[in-house]
């Protein structure tokens, strides 16, 4: 092994660190059917449980009767509100503050809450029980619409907090209040819009949808009274925060619950919470001393576990007349539904959406955001993006849109006048972030080029003159969108969930032989970390990925780790990873003084193993020094070879890119057409290329599913409409545009390896581009702005309403 | 609910299995067989997470009782793999380019294209995209994923694919 350079390049390639398209280590399983998802869990005497739903959105529960439902073959037990209340578990906390039925208790609050579980032998019969069950209600008046939810004759949703005039956010001025936040300065602000010489005002909605991974949620849970031991394996995005949940409302310590999370198919911000499904599997193992599963169908996904966005948002913009931007007021009204149970940092119950200011240099800003409960679903997960994130990002590059529409400038010219300049970084923005790196004016003018930026106008020019001369039906649009993003939560400073601060973990352990395992407090939910957390600890201490086997998702074995979401899992574990591998590196270095007999200082650590420096023939590898690690350490040394880190970010990271979108549009019946969708993203340090741009093509998926027509639709009376994959659009092959990806590296300059994390990007900076295209179609007709998401329907809808189709 | 003994062929073995009338195919297989490589994702017949393949069509298991299977030929992920148990054309062609994420949609996905494969070989990438139309997939956006179908269709035809995953 003492081989020497010639061969750096091979030895180089055979790590597979960072930087290599290294193939993923899970599709092996994956494509042979091998997988382990929850429902694929089989244990004896498994029961299956089911739940009773409620058809209305707003009724009182005047008796439930189980007696028929007991007597159908093969149900063993029904679990309502009075079994729960016997355990203290009718209502559970949510990661927002708040509290939420598992089973309703007097009152339903939206359609298809939980009314009662259903336990058989089967889920045939626990189907059967459901249907058997007979539930009386009494309907009750809804509250569908959060712009009247705070009407002073608004029906009153949550009587359980009825007097309670302050919530964990503050005061709460209404029955349907949730909280009102806000940050900035509202009175340098108020001043700044006084003196401008333009202004732009508009309301902004961001509808309400749904992250639907092809995988639903689920669990099976399994006590044994005996040892007093609860197991549970569920569709978990976070298990450790789960096992503590868990703890905290049972009178189970939690060293004795073991919480697993094996593969999991899709997350999206779906999986971060906990749902009442999971509670009832439990109490119903521990009633029935039976492991019991619980799988949601997709209705049920659809309309009871974890809405994303609704979020309405008026923003302003005051500037120059040259179009430089000098403040920002949005004010935001969130719809959270029944019970306010968003995944955010426990702190923050608007997320980050104080990232509204965007890529853009704003002296002042004011956020308000005020929080209401309707008759919906609970949730406001960050689908796809960090919390809140996409919200703001689609806020603010929709308003400066408007802007350029009204200052009759071009909107990629008003961007590059605005943004933060690359030497301005680490940048202070107004409502309260440091930013802490970027170049954006590099990324923008590397997009325009690879688009022909000025061609694709030039074409729109003609094409509009077309138009109006009648020589075509057709309108073009370019969609411009430049987003930041604020993701890995983070620093303990300003993130926690219930208290437990947000850093992640990574435990490494090098085996005689020279391989490893490493476990991690994160849960890939398809993001390959199998395959990329290797490449960080390959290139970092010299051991090659395919010799590093990563486990992440049991709390039994992996250290307590805050999960995956928000992008976080690159910021905080990644750099956990490399803390840990250098922990390593440094006792390694030691070990290998000792056996080269030379002083540590005179090692240089190359490619795979330390050299003495000028002597370059003195060389160990990393696996002679694991094996020394075992049997011949210095002395006074501990033997044995491995490490543990907790890393506690200092920043958050901030990942932005450059997208556009060229799209037509067929005003007669609406029909578009994306014509091309270029996206450059900078996400740092680059891991591994091909998971990179796989995650990108994903995320723009998810974002041209959303401003094209995704959507969980509710009617007057509190019926969701879009509640199967007949109506909620999931785009298939056909109609998915082709991608093209670029990318530019801006390293972190806090994070160990320079990495941000890239999985949620696309969806943010997605969004706004598909919708600037169709808002840049329609602007020359004299159209302002128009309401996601742009279906055909709504296109044809537009058109008519400016008056080109009759 | 009486049960009703069910004989089919799964990926050239005989099985068999008791079952309820009202069984849906995709449960009596990952269930009663332990095939748990076919998987749900939708109830609905949408997604085709639980496509495989009856009597030499791909169908949507959720969607077809048991009964509707008596004696039939049925394949699914697990019988996907070559004869000497190496990865398959159309297996290898997913991990080479990039093919799955999350991996949940990926056996419905893959027993689909082989089908699609079966019936044209040298398929355009229209023909790829309408012929997966009735396959979701929440991750990879589909791009990379017809490529592995254009992998997998090179490979079986004796040729090499030159594109790399994007």
């Amino acid at each position: 092994m003492n081989d020497m350079s010639p061969n750096r390049a091979e030895r180089e390639a055979k790590l597979e660190g960072l930087g290599c398209k290294r193939k993923r280590v899970e599709d092996a399983r994956f494509t042979q059917g091998k997988g382990n998802f929850v429902d694929d869990i089989k244990l004896p005497g498994m029961l299956f449980g089911d739940f009773v739903r409620s058809p209305y959105a707003h009724a009182r529960i005047k008796g439930i009767n189980i007696k028929k439902a007991m007597k159908v073959p093969g149900v063993l037990a029904v679990l309502t509100s009075t079994e729960l209340k016997g355990v203290n578990l009718a209502w559970m906390p949510t990661l927002a503050g708040d509290v939420q039925m598992v089973l309703a208790d007097g009152k339903v609050l939206f359609q298809n809450q939980e009314v009662a579980f259903v336990v058989a032998t089967d889920r045939y019969a626990a189907a059967d029980g459901v249907e058997a069950v007979e539930v009386d209600y009494e309907a009750l008046p809804v509250v569908i619409d959060p712009f009247k939810a705070m009407d002073k004759d608004a029906p009153e949703l949550r009587e359980d907090l009825r007097g309670k005039t302050s919530g964990v956010h503050g005061a709460r001025g209404h029955h349907n209040h949730v909280f009102n936040w806000q940050i900035g300065d509202k009175d340098l602000t108020d001043v700044a819009f006084k003196k401008a010489d333009v202004t732009i005002k508009e309301l902004i909605s961001y509808h309400r949808t749904h992250p639907s991974p092809l995988e639903t949620c689920q669990a099976v849970a399994s006590y044994d009274k005996v040892k007093g031991e609860l197991t549970v394996w569920g569709t978990f995005q976070a298990p450790h925060v789960i096992r503590t949940v868990a703890s905290l409302i049972s009178t189970i310590p939690e060293h004795k619950i073991h919480v697993i999370a094996p593969d999991v198919g899709g997350g999206f911000g779906n999986k971060v919470g906990a749902y009442p499904g999971y509670i009832c599997a439990i109490v119903a193992s521990i009633v029935t001393g039976k492991p019991v599963k619980w799988v949601e169908d997709r209705i049920e996904n659809l309309t009871a576990t974890s809405f994303a966005r609704d979020y309405h948002m008026t923003a302003e913009i005051a500037a120059t007349k040259e179009g430089k931007v000098q403040a920002l007021r949005v004010h935001v009204l969130a719809d959270h539904g029944a019970f306010d149970a968003c995944a955010d940092p426990s702190k923050w119950p608007a997320g980050f959406f104080n990232i509204v200011t965007g890529s853009y240099d704003f002296p002042v800003a004011h956020l308000a955001v005020d929080g209401v409960y309707t008759n919906k679903a609970p949730g406001g997960v960050a689908y796809r993006c960090s919390f809140r994130v996409t919200e703001a990002a689609y806020c603010i590059e929709r308003a400066m849109d408007i802007l350029a529409q009204k200052l009759n400038m071009d909107p990629a010219e008003l961007r590059m006048k605005n943004f933060i300049r690359r030497e301005q970084f680490p940048y202070q923005s107004a409502l309260g972030w440091e930013y802490d790196s970027g170049d954006y004016h590099t990324a923008m003018t590397q997009g325009m080029e690879k688009i022909d930026y000025q061609g694709l106008r030039a074409e729109q020019k003609r094409r509009q003159a077309d138009f109006k001369a009648g020589k075509t039906r057709e309108i073009m649009g370019i969609g411009v969108s430049f987003f930041t993003e604020i993701v890995g939560a983070g620093p303990s400073k300003n993130c926690d969930i219930l208290g437990i601060a947000m850093f992640d973990s990574c435990e490494i352990r090098v085996h005689p032989t020279g391989s490893a395992i490493a476990r991690v407090g994160t849960k890939s939910t398809g993001q390959g970390h199998e395959t990329t957390w290797a490449q960080i600890i390959a290139t970092e201490m010299g051991i090659p990925a395919a010799d590093v086997m990563v486990e992440e998702g049991n709390t039994d074995t992996a250290p307590y780790g805050l999960g995956t979401y928000g992008s976080r899992s690159t910021p905080v574990a990644g750099a956990a990873i490399a803390m840990a591998a250098r922990k390593i590196k440094a006792k390694a270095q030691m070990i290998a003084a000792y056996m080269l007999e030379v002083h540590e200082d005179d090692l240089q650590f190359d490619i795979d193993g330390f050299r003495v420096k000028g002597l370059p023939e003195k060389f160990k590898s990393m696996k002679e020094i694991a094996w020394a690690a075992y049997h011949s350490v210095p002395p006074g040394m501990e033997p044995g070879l491995e490490a543990v880190s907790y890393y506690d970010p200092p920043n958050m990271t901030y990942p932005f890119g450059a997208y556009f979108c060229v799209m037509d549009i067929d005003v007669d019946t609406g029909v578009y057409k994306v014509r091309r969708f270029y996206a450059l993203d900078d996400c740092g340090t680059r891991i591994n290329p091909m998971i990179i741009e796989g995650q990108v093509h994903g995320g723009l998926t998810e974002a041209f599913a959303i401003a094209m027509g995704q959507e969980i639709r509710y009617d007057v009376g509190g019926n969701v409409l879009t509640g199967s994959f007949m109506d909620f659009f999931i785009p298939t092959a056909v109609e998915t545009p082709h991608w093209e990806t670029d990318h530019t590296v801006t390293p972190s300059p806090h994070h160990p390896i320079g990495a941000k994390g890239v999985g949620e990007s696309p969806n943010v900076g997605g969004v706004p581009a598909f919708s600037n295209a169709v808002n840049d179609a329609f602007g020359f007709l004299g159209s302002k702005h128009i309401q996601m998401p742009h279906d055909y329907w709504r296109n044809w809808e537009a058109a008519k309403s400016l008056g080109v189709v009759t | 609910m009486s049960k009703i003994h069910i004989k089919l062929k799964i990926n050239g073995q005989d099985m068999d299995g008791l079952c309820e009338p009202r069984t849906l195919l995709v449960h009596f297989l990952r269930e009663n067989l332990s095939l748990t490589g076919t998987h749900i994702g939708c109830e609905t017949s949408h997604c085709g997470a639980c496509t495989v393949d009856l009597n030499g069509k791909s169908v949507k298991s959720c969607t077809v009782l048991a009964v509707q299977a008596q004696g039939a030929d049925v394949t699914t992920i697990e019988g996907m793999a070559n004869a000497d148990g190496t990865m398959g054309a159309l297996q290898e062609g997913f991990r080479q380019m990039h093919g799955l994420q999350c991996g949940f949609c990926t056996p419905g996905m893959i027993v689909r294209a082989h089908r699609l494969l079966k019936e044209n070989p040298n398929p355009t990438e229209a023909e790829i995209r309408f012929g997966i139309a009735g396959n979701l997939c929440r991750c990879t956006g589909y791009q990379n994923i017809v490529k592995a179908i254009q992998h997998a269709a090179a490979k079986l035809r004796g040729e090499e694919f030159l594109e790399a995953a994007e």
